[in-house]
C-alpha cells in the first residue's frame, strides 16, 4: 500500500467527504416530481396554460446558459442573443433542406457552437466589461448580416411552414414537451458539467485565476469550452422559440432585450447556483404574468429588483436561502461532514456553492 | 465629388459621436465603469429638451443650458448613491446596475413618451448649410457640434491638468488608495468625473436630437457607437476618442455612400478590425 493510498484511507475514516446531504437526496426527489407532473401536464390542463409554461422554459434554459457562463467561468456577455437568434434560423434552414423541425433542433445546438468558436477568437481578446459589450457589438453583426440575406427573409424574417400538417393540439404538446425537454436537459447538463473535470477547473477559475493557472489548469481552455456549450444551450432554446411561434423576425430574435432576460432573472435568483436561474425565471415568469395588462410594468420592476439585489444581495436570492438553511438541491462542490456515520454537514468547510 | 462629401460629412459625423463618446471613456477612464444606460442618458436629455420646447416655446439655447448642468448633477448623485456601492460589491455589479438603468429609463420613457419616433426642431440653424464649393455644403449645425466636441475636450483637458481638483481626479484615476492617503475624496472626486460625464451625455443628446429622430428605444444601438468610438481610439485617452468618433463616422458616411443599409454593419466591422488586429487602439493613452 502506497503512502498515497494509507493517508486517504486514514482522512476516510476521519471524516467523511460527500457532495449531497439529506437536504440534497429530498429536493432532488421533490424536482425529479416537479419535471414528472409537468411531463404529463398537456393530458390535464388547457393549452393556455402549456404554450405560455413554454415561454418559462425557453427563459429557464437561456437563464442557465449564463449563468454556466458568468456565474462559473466568470464570462459576462450581453450578446447571447446572437446564438439564440442563429439557433432559431439553423432551425429554418434545416426544415427547408427536409429535416423534422423538433430533430433539427439538435442541429441547430450544434451550429450554434460551431459559429461560437470563431466568434470566440475574437471577443476573447476582451475582458471585463469590454467582453460584455463586445460580445453585444458582435451579436449585432450577426443580426445585421441576418438581415442582408434575402434567402433567410431580409429584415422582415420568414416563417416555418414544414409543421403545419401537424394538428394544433398535437403540436402544441409537442411544443411543450421539446421545450421541457430543453429546459430540463440545460439544467441537469449544467449539473453534470459542474460536478466534471472541468467544472473542478472553473470553479478554481473563478476563485483564485493565477492560482489555479500555476496548478496547470489551462485557463482559456475550460473558458472557451463553457463558452461553446452555451452557445449551443441558447440556439436549442431559439431553435424552441421558432417551432413553437412559427415564425422568425431578426429584430425580435437577436434583440438585446434577451439578454436582459437572462442577466436579471440570474442575478436576482443567484448567480453561481445551479438553483439561481431556475427560481430567478419562476418569478420572472410570474411577475410577467401577474403584470400582463400593465405593459412593459414588468420590466420596469425587473430592472429595479436587479439594480437592488446587485447592491444589497449580491449573491442572489438562492443565495440567502442557501446561507440560512443550507439547502443544496445541485451540490456541485462538497461537503465535510464531521466523524464518519453523521449525517449532519459540519460548519466548517462547506464548499456547495 | 459624392466621395469627397462623404468624408468631409462622415468626419464632422465624428465630432458629434465624440462628444457623446466622452462621458464614457471619462467614466471608464476614472472609475473602470462601463455604463450601460449612456445612450439612454443621452435619450433622456433628448426627451426632456423637447418637453421644455413644447411646454414653454422657448428657444432650444435655454433647454441646453438648463438640462447640461441638471445633468451634471444627477450625474454627481447617481455616483454617491448608487454607483459608489456598486464598486465596492464588485465589476459585475456596477454592469448590472448601470443594465438595470437602462432598461428601467427605457420602459419609463416609453411609458411617458409612447414609442412614437419625435424629432427636436432647431430651426434655421439645423438644417441650413452654407457652400464650401458647389457641391460641398457644410450643415452649420454638423460644424458647431465638432467645434463643441473640440472645446469640450479641450477644456476637459485643461480641467484635468491646470486645475487642483482635476489633478486628484488624475491620481484617484491612477491609484484610489494613495491618492486617498494624499487627501483626496475620491468618492466626491468620482461624483465629479460622474458628473461631467452626465453634461457632456446631455450636450451630446440635444445636438443628436436635432439632427436625427428618437425614440425611447434607441438609446442601446448609441451606446454601442459611443463604445466602438472610445475603444477605436484607444482607451483612457480623450484625443483618441476624438480620433476614434472620426474614424467610425467616417465609415459610417462611406458605408451610407456605398449601400445605405451597410452604414451601422461597417461601422460596427471597424471596431472588430480594430479589436482584433490593435486592441490597443489607435492613440492609446492615459489622460482621465
Amino acid at each position: 500500500m502506497s503512502l498515497t493510498d494509507t493517508l486517504t484511507s486514514r482522512a476516510a475514516k476521519a471524516a467523511s467527504v460527500r457532495r449531497s446531504t439529506r437536504s440534497t437526496r429530498v429536493g432532488g426527489g421533490v424536482l425529479t416530481l416537479v419535471v414528472l407532473i409537468l411531463a404529463v401536464l398537456p393530458f390535464a390542463v388547457f393549452s393556455s396554460v402549456t404554450d405560455s409554461l413554454v415561454n418559462l422554459f425557453i427563459l429557464i434554459a437561456l437563464a442557465s446558459m449564463w449563468n454556466l457562463l458568468a456565474g462559473f467561468a466568470g464570462l459576462v456577455s450581453v450578446g447571447q442573443q446572437a446564438y439564440f437568434g442563429l439557433g432559431a434560423y439553423a432551425v429554418l434552414v434545416f426544415a427547408e433542406q427536409g429535416v423534422q423541425a423538433y430533430l433539427a433542433i439538435i442541429l441547430a445546438a450544434i451550429t450554434a457552437a460551431v459559429f461560437a468558436v470563431p466568434t470566440s477568437w475574437l471577443a476573447f481578446r476582451l475582458r471585463g466589461d469590454y467582453f460584455a459589450i463586445g460580445t453585444w457589438v458582435i451579436a449585432e453583426v450577426y443580426r445585421l448580416v441576418t438581415t442582408r440575406i434575402d434567402r433567410l427573409g431580409g429584415a422582415s424574417g420568414k416563417s416555418l411552414t414544414t409543421l403545419s400538417d401537424i394538428d394544433p393540439v398535437t403540436r402544441g404538446a409537442l411544443n411543450y414537451w421539446v421545450a421541457l425537454v430543453v429546459a430540463v436537459a440545460s439544467v441537469v447538463a449544467c449539473y453534470l458539467l459542474l460536478r466534471s473535470r472541468l467544472g473542478l477547473a472553473l470553479m478554481a477559475v473563478r476563485d483564485e485565476e493565477t492560482a489555479a493557472n500555476a496548478v496547470g489548469i489551462n485557463v482559456p481552455r475550460a473558458k472557451r469550452w463553457v463558452y461553446l456549450i452555451s452557445a449551443a444551450g441558447c440556439g436549442a432554446a431559439g431553435g424552441v422559440l421558432l417551432v413553437t411561434s412559427l415564425s422568425v423576425n431578426p429584430n425580435a430574435v437577436y434583440s438585446v432585450q434577451w439578454s436582459a432576460y437572462m442577466i436579471f432573472i440570474v442575478v436576482i435568483g443567484g448567480i453561481g447556483y445551479i438553483e439561481g436561474p431556475l427560481l430567478g425565471a419562476v418569478i420572472f415568469f410570474a411577475l410577467q404574468q401577474a403584470l400582463a395588462d400593465y405593459g412593459t410594468t414588468y420590466l420596469i420592476l425587473l430592472g429595479l429588483c436587479g439594480i437592488a439585489v446587485a447592491l444589497f444581495a449580491p449573491r442572489g436570492l438562492w443565495g440567502m436561502i442557501a446561507d440560512r438553511t443550507r439547502i443544496s438541491l445541485f451540490p456541485v462542490g462538497y461537503n465535510l461532514a464531521a466523524p464518519a456515520g453523521s449525517d449532519e454537514p459540519s460548519t466548517g468547510e462547506d464548499q456547495t456553492r | 465629388m459624392d466621395w469627397f462629401n462623404a468624408v468631409i460629412q462622415g468626419l464632422l459625423l465624428g465630432g458629434l459621436y465624440a462628444l457623446f463618446a466622452t462621458g464614457l471613456s471619462i467614466m471608464f477612464g476614472v472609475m473602470r465603469v462601463v455604463n450601460l444606460a449612456h445612450g439612454d442618458l443621452a435619450v433622456v436629455a433628448s426627451f426632456l429638451a423637447l418637453s421644455m420646447v413644447n411646454a414653454t416655446n422657448a428657444p432650444l439655447w435655454v433647454a441646453v443650458v438648463i438640462t447640461t448642468p441638471l445633468f451634471a448633477v444627477l450625474g454627481y448623485l447617481t455616483q454617491r448613491i448608487l454607483l459608489q456601492r456598486s464598486l465596492r460589491v464588485g465589476p459585475m455589479s456596477t454592469l448590472v446596475v448601470t443594465f438595470g438603468l437602462s432598461i428601467v429609463i427605457q420602459n419609463v420613457l416609453l411609458k411617458i413618451y409612447s414609442a412614437d419616433t419625435r424629432t427636436l426642431g432647431g430651426g434655421g440653424f439645423a438644417t441650413g448649410s452654407f457652400h464650401l464649393t458647389n457641391d460641398i455644403a457644410i450643415p452649420y449645425l454638423s460644424l458647431a457640434t465638432f467645434v463643441l466636441a473640440v472645446v469640450v475636450i479641450v477644456a476637459i483637458q485643461l480641467f484635468l491638468s491646470r486645475t487642483g481638483l482635476g489633478r486628484m481626479l488624475r491620481a484617484s484615476s491612477d491609484d484610489p488608495d494613495t491618492a486617498t492617503l494624499v487627501g483626496a475624496d475620491s468618492r466626491h472626486v468620482y461624483g465629479i468625473a460622474t458628473a461631467i460625464a452626465f453634461g457632456t451625455v446631455a450636450l451630446a443628446g440635444i445636438m443628436m436630437a436635432m439632427r436625427s429622430s428618437f425614440d425611447p428605444a434607441t438609446g442601446p444601438s448609441r451606446l454601442l457607437f459611443a463604445f466602438e468610438a472610445v475603444v477605436i481610439g484607444g482607451l483612457g485617452s480623450l484625443w483618441g476618442t476624438l480620433l476614434g468618433g472620426m474614424v467610425l463616422g467616417l465609415t459610417q458616411s462611406v458605408g451610407a455612400q456605398i449601400d445605405p443599409a451597410l452604414t451601422i454593419l461597417l461601422g460596427h466591422l471597424v471596431f472588430l478590425a480594430v479589436l482584433a488586429f490593435r486592441p490597443q487602439g489607435l492613440l492609446p493613452g492615459r489622460t482621465a
